[in-house]
């Protein structure tokens, strides 16, 4: 279980508080307008950002004074997922060992990640001369690689078409429900969390609600919600 | 920033670099300054030279700038065929040894040059080039593309939307003049100066080829003198300490004003333009244009046209001076980019600590207002009771020329790292990235480009040095700049000309070899 104890983190004049719990295994949206704080509050998790004072909890465990590699989280961010200079599978090699010095066994993990995210043959090519969706798809497979309990997603398919997008929730959910993972994952498009999320947060204003199932928050927006997605909604 | 309970990456080469960069520098000053002379035993040619010093680096950098503004603005709003060409000849310069520079400067400004074979046509004098005018006139050669490519820099920083903004207000070009380039003239010019004035006033090999005499005399090349010809030591000392004064005086002022950067990415460029459409804007653009060109190639023209009949028949020490020349050239560029990339990764990894970090940094590039000579001297008094410094010239020119080439390598790699940084460290850091692994797996393959073009400028700079080498050297261990030097003094100018050619081809080639190695197969 994931827990944000009285968490509050400051920055310049931006303030942002947040106290919630996620039980282990379950996929959760994060939703609310540009600037509200959803990207700091996945920061803070992951630990780029240095809250001020709360505690964020795994499983019993105070993650505060890991690095971020230390914590049991895989992030996947909106740009620069990969190395421009490493092959596919390096790319996902890497997050198995830094110093790209793989045991047998390893490899065979590396490329099993592959054949699952549909690479298996595009392995030797560099990020360059991959699509925008295959991209997204090696940074999946590293996340597979790693098998961290916790998987951060901020925004990644965000500069993919409707379709394309859809495909690729759909393989992190099939993805993290294997792993038993247990997903946070920044959007700011509804239908994504319909998709795959069971609960949704809404944050606005540096305020951070507490999750609600999500078919329950959509059919009953409070105010601050319905003004953000807008009345067509 | 995050928190971090180890460092990404460990700051102790850095610290070692720094500290071997503060030893040459400031360590071999200490020595100076302990076997030093009083103040009171400088003469009056000592003086003298402090006032050649100044006048010829004061007149050297406002020629230079006052002639780079029309160039800069002409190549800034102009496009033509070889406007690309011209603008990477104008970073030739930088590479380009001075003593190949300067005989190809005789030979269009010389007695025997191309300008007085056209004097003696309409019946004038032929002119010379030593003295004043001579050292100026070389120092403008040098100074000249590198003060335009800062002013083209500035230019270039105007977003191209200013000037679609100024053309549908029907700004004409004394508008444009008013409105963008008196600001950004304001911005870059102090700087520039400053620049131009720094680098002439620790030129040795310019004053040595074209200066001596009681009226022509740098504090540099009277550092040499006392050195070489009087043996007097204390008096070296105390010259240099003046050099040093000279240079530190012109380090604060440095501070004081902003230096603009000639990275030169991108400098080629071309920005639109509606302005200035009228002829005779056209006509003065042109004109600029083809006197800077002209005033560049001519001499570069007349290395290679008398260098090739030389060229031939050189004789064998000049080739064993030219490999003695390449391994020193090597050698210099391997210890710079150790030296360079040890400060930049020592930088990263005491980023938290901002002083200390920034300190670092700094101590790299003290050697800009190092003097090679100064360090030469000090060095020698350091290491002359455990050594003859003569044995070891060439070890300790390829550590002289890799100090002086740190400021202008950690002036490309200590951006480029903060850019990876920037952009890859987030992932990086949650991958769990640090320590060696970071920068063999991060850091080196996305700094090939970088470090292909510091390890070709760090190689060409000291393949072509004329500094330290001249303090030290005997016959059997002489550079190709100094053989060539040698040449010149005993007036075997077709030699000269053909080593000039074999120096000119080498240190291009080295710059050519370590840049386009660092270019192939490079992914975005």
């Amino acid at each position: 279980m994931l827990t944000l104890e009285g968490m509050e983190h400051q920055q310049d004049s931006f303030h942002l508080s947040a106290s919630f719990s996620l039980e282990t295994g379950t996929t959760t949206a994060v939703i609310g307008p540009s600037g509200g704080g959803k990207s700091t509050l996945l920061n803070c998790i992951a630990g780029f950002a240095k809250p001020r004072r709360g505690r964020v909890i795994w499983n019993g465990e105070e993650l505060s004074a890991l690095n971020p590699g230390e914590r049991p989280i895989s992030s996947v961010f909106q740009d620069n997922n990969l190395f421009p200079h490493m092959s596919c599978f390096e790319n996902v090699a890497i997050g198995l060992r830094p110093s790209l010095r793989l045991t047998g066994d390893e490899t065979a993990q590396v490329r099993t990640a592959l054949i699952r995210v549909g690479l298996a043959e595009l392995s030797d090519r560099k990020p360059a001369a991959l699509s925008g969706g295959q991209q997204s798809r090696v940074a999946l497979a590293r996340v597979l690689v790693r098998q961290r309990p916790l998987l951060l997603l901020d925004e990644p398919f965000a500069a993919l078409g409707p379709a394309l997008r859809g495909e690729m929730l759909d393989l992190v959910a099939e993805l993290a429900a294997v792993s038993r993972a247990t997903l946070l994952m920044v959007t700011h498009d509804p239908s994504d969390a319909k998709r795959i999320a069971q609960q949704t947060i809404f944050v606005e204003a540096g305020k951070v609600h507490p999750p609600v199932a999500t078919l329950d928050l959509f059919a009953a927006p409070p105010k601050a919600l319905e003004q953000y997605l807008g009345v067509d909604q | 920033m995050a928190n971090r309970t180890q460092s990404i990456i460990r700051a102790w080469p850095g610290l070692v670099a720094a500290a071997v960069v503060v030893a040459l520098t400031l360590g071999t000053l200490g020595a100076v300054a302990l076997r030093s002379e009083g103040l009171g035993s400088l003469g009056p040619s000592d003086w003298a030279a402090l006032r050649f010093t100044l006048i010829q680096a004061f007149l050297s950098a406002v020629i230079s700038i006052v002639v780079a503004v029309p160039v800069a603005r002409a190549l800034a709003r102009r496009q033509f065929v070889g406007r690309a060409a011209l603008i990477t000849l104008l970073g030739a310069p930088f590479i380009l040894p001075v003593i190949v520079a300067v005989l190809g400067l005789l030979a269009v400004f010389g007695r025997n040059g191309l300008v007085s074979i056209l004097f003696g046509w309409i019946g004038l004098a032929p002119v010379q080039l030593y003295g004043l005018h001579g050292v100026v006139l070389a120092h403008v050669f040098f100074n000249l593309p590198l003060a335009t490519r800062l002013i083209l820099q500035g230019w270039l920083s105007i977003p191209s939307e200013r000037f679609r903004l100024a053309a549908s207000l029907g700004l004409c070009a004394r508008d444009v003049n008013r409105v963008f380039q008196r600001p950004m003239l304001r911005e870059v010019l102090p700087g520039a100066f400053m620049l131009v004035f720094v680098i002439c006033t620790t030129s040795f090999a310019v004053a040595l080829t074209l200066g001596g005499g009681p009226r022509a005399t740098t504090i540099e090349l009277a550092i040499y003198q006392a050195f070489r010809f009087d043996f007097d030591l204390g008096h070296a000392a105390i010259l240099a300490l003046l050099q040093f004064a000279i240079c530190a005086l012109a380090a604060l002022a440095m501070l004081w004003v902003q230096i603009p950067n000639a990275s030169g990415v991108g400098l080629d460029r071309n920005i639109q333009r509606w302005d200035a459409q009228a002829g005779f804007h056209k006509i003065a653009d042109i004109a600029w244009i083809s006197i800077a060109a002209g005033f560049l190639l001519l001499p570069l023209g007349m290395i290679i046209w008398r260098g090739i009949a030389g060229l031939v028949d050189l004789p064998p020490q000049i080739f064993a001076a030219a490999g003695r020349s390449v391994l020193v050239a090597l050698t210099s560029a391997a210890l710079t980019i150790v030296l360079g990339l040890s400060l930049t990764f020592g930088v990263v990894g005491l980023r938290s600590r901002r002083v200390l970090a920034g300190s670092m940094e700094s101590i790299g590039y003290l050697a800009i207002a190092a003097s090679p000579l100064v360090i030469g001297v000090g060095l020698f008094i350091l290491l002359f009771p455990i050594v003859n410094p003569v044995v070891i010239a060439l070890p300790l020119t390829a550590v002289v020329n890799a100090l002086m080439a740190l400021p202008f390598v950690l002036r490309m790699l200590v951006p480029a790292v903060g850019q990876i940084e920037s952009q890859f460290g987030r992932l990086a850091d949650s991958l769990g990235l640090i320590g060696w692994a970071r920068v063999s797996r991060l850091h080196l393959p996305r700094l090939r480009r970088p470090l292909g073009f510091s390890a070709g400028l760090a190689a060409a700079l000291s393949m072509g040095d004329l500094g330290v080498i001249a303090l030290f050297s005997d016959p059997d261990r002489a550079t190709l700049p100094l053989q060539m030097y040698r040449l010149m003094a005993g007036y075997r100018m077709e030699t000269a000309a053909g080593a000039a050619l074999l120096l000119l081809i080498l240190s291009l080639l080295l710059f050519w070899i370590f840049d386009r190695g660092g270019r192939v197969d490079v992914d975005a």
